[in-house]
């Protein structure tokens, strides 16, 4: 077969793993570790942007866009099937940051952090106008079918769960594929020099571009994840408090590695809920003590706890 | 070596799962005959609605469970806990992302016996479906979207609604202006952008083409939510010089835009509504100028009648909280008695039993009387009450005069009708008193 | 001619504002490199803590004039305790870190200040309105307007003067432009940068809570209005070019128009005026208004 490295092969066998634990974990968890991988697939986004130095704090314009488009297909189209409102999620994703790359991809830093900003609360402003589409409100989304089938009760749970999974899993695998590849390095270089990128024959804007469409179809997937897990969309989606969070996530959890944001959003979604069990009245200053003791620590995020481990164990081996 | 590896790491995962399974499992050995009930309260505890709406709610909540436990109601609720059992609450933050997945935590892991909440309509919507889901006895206490049972849930089973969906508050301030004020040309309107407050100046003003049909709308401003300054708008408000002007503002937005239009004359120049108004009676004083129109998203603080329950329930409030009770205190008052009318009744925590005995239920509150009587039986119906703000120097407290009370059956759509088409339709079938 | 005139008024007034709650932001950036999410947790502290005291103030019932010293003092003390402690307890251990990574800090920071202010002060809003009675109105076209508002006015063109003064007219400020330019190289030269990050850290604090306390008379001080300011001064900032005192004032203008206009004009649009404007400075001029063109490395 393919050489898979081991992010790849952990990946790949996470998927069944995964959808045993939708068995075995009471359905409250589940429920986290679901909608963690919608959000989680957003953060992936972020990171791999921000591996070619591109802060993006407006990636929650993709979320809402895979989102709406989804639920727009389901509400006016009568649309359910998961696949097709995976595949419209997407293409509307990848079309929209299509004709918003040639303007992105011009700016670097913290301009290009404002300016996705600015594009994604514009359509913020848009959408909490449309009545049609339930205002701020937002609107419910059916749950989806399989080619026609259509289960209900915990079945239709498991069902989505398992849908939910697979396609986020091989998402993250894909992407570090895309990230060991040429393509992939040229993020790198993007962000250590530009200019001798350009010197070397490769277009820079044309690597930022490839890099951004990338970025906003992962997160229309986990958009539509994520609305479908919900069963509701709304324009908070795309508020920048949304695309925010993101960017801690994948900060927190750190860039070394793909599977860091998925994990990292579970692990930062169930701090949350017990912080809100302790304290429901405090819990904002207890999330922003862990962030920065996190900060402190562990600068180069959560998964350098798990390189370090490794790093030492084959210190060991080789001695 | 590799599979070692990956061996490990499912080792790994499957003692993190074996642990949640643990912290999961390890509540649910609760006795038999229940002795508590839990009860999940979910409000804004933090975030801009938290200070106007989520604190005054859970304060109320506090309040009521701690004498309901103690049997300290007066009346026909004195009787000791729901239906003898002792409530444990289970506060929630409503200001969260993933509120799909925190109700879900509520119910299956903390396993309450029933989920009072929710304040914003986004909320109300999307949990709705999911408590139908989950089979799980649910209570909106304060959300204003008429859609909860129009569009989202038409036959519901688990989901109840306590209070009167946010039409109404339109309807009747349209009808207290048409009653009260004479010569209404023009009206215009200043509402945050977003789905209550879109709504809120869609009811009014088309209730307004119904009533006054001469009168004309001249300026729809539409400031962000928690937008705080509004130099901008008042000036545009006072160029244009309308008879009316509607605001559904509510909370520190309301008592901003008072204090910015009063010191501009907007409040002299035109009769201004702020059908949210009453949450800041106490605070304001003597800087919301006389001659307003207030109402209280029901006949609740000022507006409410006399009875026992509501004088005992604003002294408890005032000896507890130093303040007085305002709206969203009364809406989660009627959900918590609601459910302890409903148990009390059916003698029974059994959630079967006790959503029999709530269908169609009618129950004394602070405010008056709640009939639920819309949608199958699971939302309230209530009349409700506007007023006009008059301040008195001696005493130093403001106090609503004039005020005039609407039947529920005069500003609520009839059963099986939606909102928007009865107001378009002239009100059709409305019986006012 | 009435719209017009109301416009101007308008627009300035909202563009005072965004400068003074921006202004702070757009310091901090430009000698620390640090984009300061933490400046609408100062905010709110401002406005909190001079609500709170003008309230106090007021219950013995003397003279509204002095609450107008009251402010500014408010706003300082906010500035050296509130600045004091982050910049010495928390950030010093953070200087060279990834400018990313103090985002998140200044984040976790602002978390942690939201709280906190709901615990010192609770969760009920504070109104100290007399303040912003006090002066009175005036009436332009018919249409009035209080005093308050351009002593705001003039208090922004003061605050902006003072500034640019500082930094270009006297030795600490040039000083400070030479650690601005380049940090190691003055560090070299004998400078305390140490000094001058702490320093700069707690004026641009004072000018965060600064813009709260002016602000509080005007509103109703309620948990959450730290979160509202800080997407509005980070557009200002952009717009005019990050790190730039000029460029605070030209984004504040405007985003201030920007603001008016479409409220008189087009009042659906002023939820995202701003972000439009944003996006069509940036579009034009990539790195704001007033930013210096910067050396390209090899």
């Amino acid at each position: 077969m393919m050489n898979l490295d081991r992010t790849e092969k952990l990946l790949l066998a996470g998927i069944p793993i995964l959808i045993l634990l939708g068995f075995v974990l009471p359905e409250w968890v589940v429920n986290y570790i679901q909608v963690s991988l919608g959000t989680g697939l957003v953060a992936l986004a972020v990171m791999i942007q921000m591996r070619a130095g591109l802060v993006s704090f407006g990636q929650g314009l993709y979320f809402c866009i895979g989102g709406y488009a989804a639920g727009m297909a389901g509400k006016f189209m009568g649309v359910s099937d998961i696949f097709i409102l995976l595949i419209i999620g997407m293409l509307v994703s990848l079309f929209m940051a299509f004709i918003a790359g040639f303007l992105l991809r011009r700016y670097r830093e913290i301009f290009f952090a404002m300016l996705s900003l600015a594009l994604s609360m514009i359509l913020y402003g848009l959408l909490s106008k449309l009545e049609v589409l339930g205002s701020t409100d937002g609107f419910n989304i059916p749950s989806p079918t399989y080619l026609g089938w259509a289960p209900e009760g915990d079945t239709a749970k498991h069902a989505l769960y398992i849908a939910t999974c697979i396609p986020a899993l091989l998402c993250a695998a894909l992407l570090n594929r895309y990230l060991r590849s040429p393509m992939g390095f040229i993020g790198e270089a993007l962000r250590e020099n530009e200019i001798r990128l350009e010197y070397l024959g490769t277009s820079a804007h044309r690597a930022v571009h490839i890099k951004y469409m990338i970025a906003a179809t992962v997160s229309g997937l986990g958009g539509v994840l994520w609305a479908l897990a919900l069963g509701h969309v709304d324009p908070e989606m795309t508020n920048w408090t949304t695309s925010g969070q993101f960017v801690f996530i994948s900060i927190l959890s750190g860039v070394g590695n793909i599977v860091a944001p998925l994990f990292g959003t579970f692990i930062l979604e169930i701090v949350r809920v017990y912080a809100v069990e302790a304290s429901p009245n405090t819990w904002q200053m207890i999330l922003g003590v862990i962030m920065l003791l996190t900060i402190i620590f562990l600068p180069k995020g959560l998964w350098s706890l798990i390189q370090r481990k490794k790093a030492s164990a084959e210190e060991t081996t080789q001695k | 070596m590799f599979q070692d590896r990956l061996l490990k790491k499912g080792l790994l995962a499957s003692v993190m799962a074996s642990a949640f399974v643990v912290s999961a499992f390890s509540s649910s050995a609760v006795a038999e005959d229940k002795k508590e009930v839990k009860l999940g309260v979910v409000t804004f505890l933090s975030g801009g609605a938290a200070g106007p709406f989520g604190i005054p709610a859970r304060n109320a909540a506090e309040l009521l469970i701690d004498a309901i436990n103690k049997g300290q109601l007066p009346g026909a609720y004195s009787s000791v806990g729901l239906a003898g059992a002792q409530i444990a609450p289970i506060f929630v933050d409503e200001n969260s992302k993933q509120k799909v997945a925190d109700y879900k935590k509520l119910v299956q892991k903390d396993e309450v016996d029933a989920v009072i909440g929710y304040i914003s309509s986004g909320s109300c919507k999307a949990i709705a479906p999911v408590a139908e889901e989950e089979k799980k006895l649910t209570v909106f206490f304060d959300c204003g979207t008429s859609q909860v049972f129009e569009d989202i849930i038409t036959s519901p089973k688990y989901v109840f609604r306590t209070s009167a969906h946010a039409t109404m508050d339109n309807v009747a301030a349209a009808r207290y202006v048409v009653d009260t004020v004479k010569d209404v040309s023009t009206y215009s309107g200043i509402n945050q952008n977003y789905a209550f407050g879109q709504d809120s100046w869609r009811d009014f003003s088309g209730s307004m083409k119904v009533l006054k049909e001469s009168a004309k709308s001249v300026s729809e401003q539409f400031p962000k939510v928690f937008a705080g300054q509004y130099g901008a708008e008042i000036s545009a408000l006072l160029t244009k010089k309308p008879d009316i002007v509607h605001s559904s503002f509510w909370g520190g937005d309301m008592e901003a835009l008072v204090i910015q239009g009063g010191g501009r004359q907007l409040f002299s120049r035109s009769k201004v509504v702020l059908t949210g108004g009453e949450t800041g009676i106490e605070r304001l004083g003597s800087q919301i100028p006389d001659g307003t129109i207030i109402g209280a998203r029901g006949p609740n603080g000022p507006l409410a009648e006399d009875s026992a329950l509501n004088d005992w329930f604003v002294k408890a409030y005032v000896d507890r909280f130093k303040s007085l009770p305002t709206y969203p205190s009364y809406h989660m008052a009627q959900a918590i008695l609601g459910v302890k009318s409903a148990a009390d009744k059916a003698n029974s925590t059994d959630q079967a039993a006790t959503i029999e005995a709530f269908k169609g239920l009618e129950f004394e509150v602070p405010s008056g009387k709640i009939s639920m009587n819309l949608a199958g039986g699971h939302q309230a119906t209530q009349g409700t009450a506007f007023g006009t703000y008059k301040f008195d120097k001696a005493s130093g407290k403001g106090t609503l005069v004039n005020i005039k009370r609407y039947n529920a059956a005069c500003v609520n759509p009839p059963e099986g009708m939606k909102s928007l088409e009865w107001i378009e339709s002239g009100f059709k079938g409305a019986v006012c008193k | 001619m009435l719209t017009a005139v109301a416009i101007l008024i308008d627009g300035l007034g909202f563009a005072a504002w965004l400068f003074l709650s921006s202004v702070g932001l757009t310091l901090i950036y430009g000698v620390m490199r640090i984009l300061n999410i933490a400046h609408g947790g100062f905010y709110a502290l401002g406005a909190y803590s001079s609500a709170w005291a003008i309230g106090l103030y007021m219950q013995t019932g003397s003279s509204v004039a002095f609450t107008y010293l009251l402010i500014p003092l408010m706003a300082i003390v906010v500035g050296l305790v509130a600045g004091l402690i982050i910049e010495r307890g928390i950030l010093r251990f953070m200087y060279g870190r990834d400018e990313v990574l103090m985002v998140l800090v200044t984040y976790a920071i602002f978390l942690i200040l939201e709280d906190a202010t709901k615990l010192i002060w609770g969760t009920e809003s504070l109104v100290a309105y007399q303040p912003a009675y006090y002066l009175g109105n005036i009436e332009i076209f018919g249409i009035p307007y209080t005093v308050y508002k351009f002593a705001l006015i003039g208090l922004a063109v003061l605050c902006g003067a003072v500034l640019w003064w500082g930094l270009n007219r006297t030795t600490t400020g040039k000083l400070l432009l030479v650690v601005i330019e380049d940090r190691e190289v003055s560090s070299a030269l004998g400078i305390n940068v140490t000094l001058f990050f702490s320093a700069t850290f707690v004026i641009g604090t004072t000018l965060g809570a600064l813009g709260g306390a002016v602000t509080a008379p005007q509103i109703s001080v309620v948990p959450g209005i730290g979160a509202e300011v800080i997407v509005m001064a980070f557009a200002v900032i952009v717009i005019g070019g990050m790190g730039s005192i000029g460029g605070a004032i030209i984004g504040a203008i405007f985003v201030g128009f920007a603001r008016a206009v479409s409220v008189h004009l087009y009042p659906p649009a002023e939820l995202f005026s701003i972000y439009l404007v944003m996006a069509a400075v940036l579009a034009i001029k990539p790195y704001g208004l007033f930013s210096l063109a910067q050396g390209r490395k090899i």
